[in-house]
């Protein structure tokens, strides 16, 4: 039923915005704070690989912004391109699963041992 | 200099009308109401425009002024003409009927699609309800309550020009100041009604409707009292009626 739909999509933009709020915070600091005396992939790499604490930030970075993405996405294309509801329903799957798939590539290329 | 003159453009016709140039003289403390009275008065009967109580009670005279609609009989001249210059047109986001008037059915219809009306628990036996000035729901009906339907919010609204179903921002407030009624008994089919894309949660919060509503409400403060009211369908998977 579209109401309840509307209204769960609501909550998870809501509640995906609030994590990119910290996780982006998280992600700032943590690019001053590596690139300071220079960047190498080398050193990135030594503080990522097989570290778990990493992963889980990241992998949760990566969920949030593919569900943020693609929510907004899907209004736009509702609202600006004159969508149908179930052609923007698949536009953000689709760019929910690109989005989440190509993160989790780039996050296990970065902690994997 | 001092301008004594108004050069005032006002639209005429339907919706493939255009602008027509007339001279009003300029008066102290005039309205926008004043100028197009005056023009139908004295320089053009046919002019079809709408207004009632001239006190800002009934809004029934909300036009586009100088691009921003407004109630007019309480807008002064001084306020918004620019070079002695008014353009004075339609309420926007409605049907033009002719001139100045505005076709605002649909916008009271969605004000009942909202369900904005009252919906009784008690009858004359029962006894009154006590709802307590300084309860939360009592002060959040308060805020909004004082909204005299004059449509500047639903014209001033970006989000009703891009999607025609969106209930916009009175109807929205009138729900809001329904759903913080202990006595009505309609709660959960109106918190259906207003949820969805046609609902509170198509609303952007980008306040054009609080910049402008001329009696100072906020819909955009209830609009997202309902989105968090529609919580409830989301947490506890309420169904409609
Ligand atoms: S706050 Fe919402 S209802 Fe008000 S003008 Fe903006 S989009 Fe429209
Ligand atoms: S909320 Fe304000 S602007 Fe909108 S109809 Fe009511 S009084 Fe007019
Ligand atoms: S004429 Fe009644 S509100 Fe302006």
């Amino acid at each position: 039923m579209s109401a309840r739909r509307e209204a769960r999509l609501w909550v998870v933009q809501r509640a995906s915005a609030a994590l990119l709020a910290f996780c982006v915070a998280v992600h700032l600091v943590t690019i001053v704070y590596a690139v300071r005396g220079g960047l190498s992939a080398a050193e990135v790499l030594s503080r990522t690989r097989g570290n778990f604490a990493w992963m889980a930030f990241y992998a949760l970075f990566v969920f949030a912004a593919a569900a943020h993405g693609s929510i907004g996405l899907r209004t736009v294309a509702m609202e600006w391109l004159g969508w149908k509801k179930s052609t923007a329903d698949l536009l953000m799957w689709f760019a929910a699963s690109g989005l989440a798939g190509l993160g989790a590539q780039a996050v296990y290329a970065v902690v994997r041992p | 200099m001092e301008v004594n003159e108004l050069r005032v453009n006002v639209w005429r016709g339907g919706a493939d009308g255009r602008f027509q140039q007339f001279a009003v003289p300029r008066r102290a403390s005039q309205t926008v109401l004043d100028v197009v009275t005056y023009i139908q008065r004295r320089l053009d009967p046919t002019l079809a425009y709408r207004f009632a109580c001239r006190v800002g009670m009934c809004g029934s005279c909300a036009m586009t002024v100088n691009g921003a609609p407004r109630w007019t009989c309480r807008t002064h001249v001084d306020r918004v003409a620019r070079d002695g210059a008014l353009e004075i047109a339609p309420l926007a986001n409605m049907p033009v009927v002719r001139d100045l008037v505005a076709d605002m059915r649909e916008f009271f219809d969605k004000w009942a699609k909202a369900r904005g009306q009252f919906t009784p628990t008690r009858t004359r036996a029962d006894e009154f309800a006590v709802v307590k000035p300084a309860s939360r729901q009592r002060m959040e009906a308060d805020a909004g309550i004082e909204c005299i339907g004059c449509g500047v919010c639903y014209a001033a609204c970006d989000v009703v020009k891009w999607n025609r179903d969106y209930l916009g921002p009175a109807a929205l407030n009138r729900a809001w100041t329904l759903a913080n009624d202990a006595r009505d008994g309609g709660q959960k089919a109106r918190l259906h009604a207003v949820a969805g894309d046609a609902g509170c949660h198509s609303c952007h919060t980008t306040m054009s409707c609080t910049e402008l509503c001329p009696k100072k409400l906020s819909p955009t403060r209830s609009i997202s009292g309902l989105k968090r009211a529609t919580l409830a369908i989301v947490l506890r998977g309420e169904d409609g009626e």
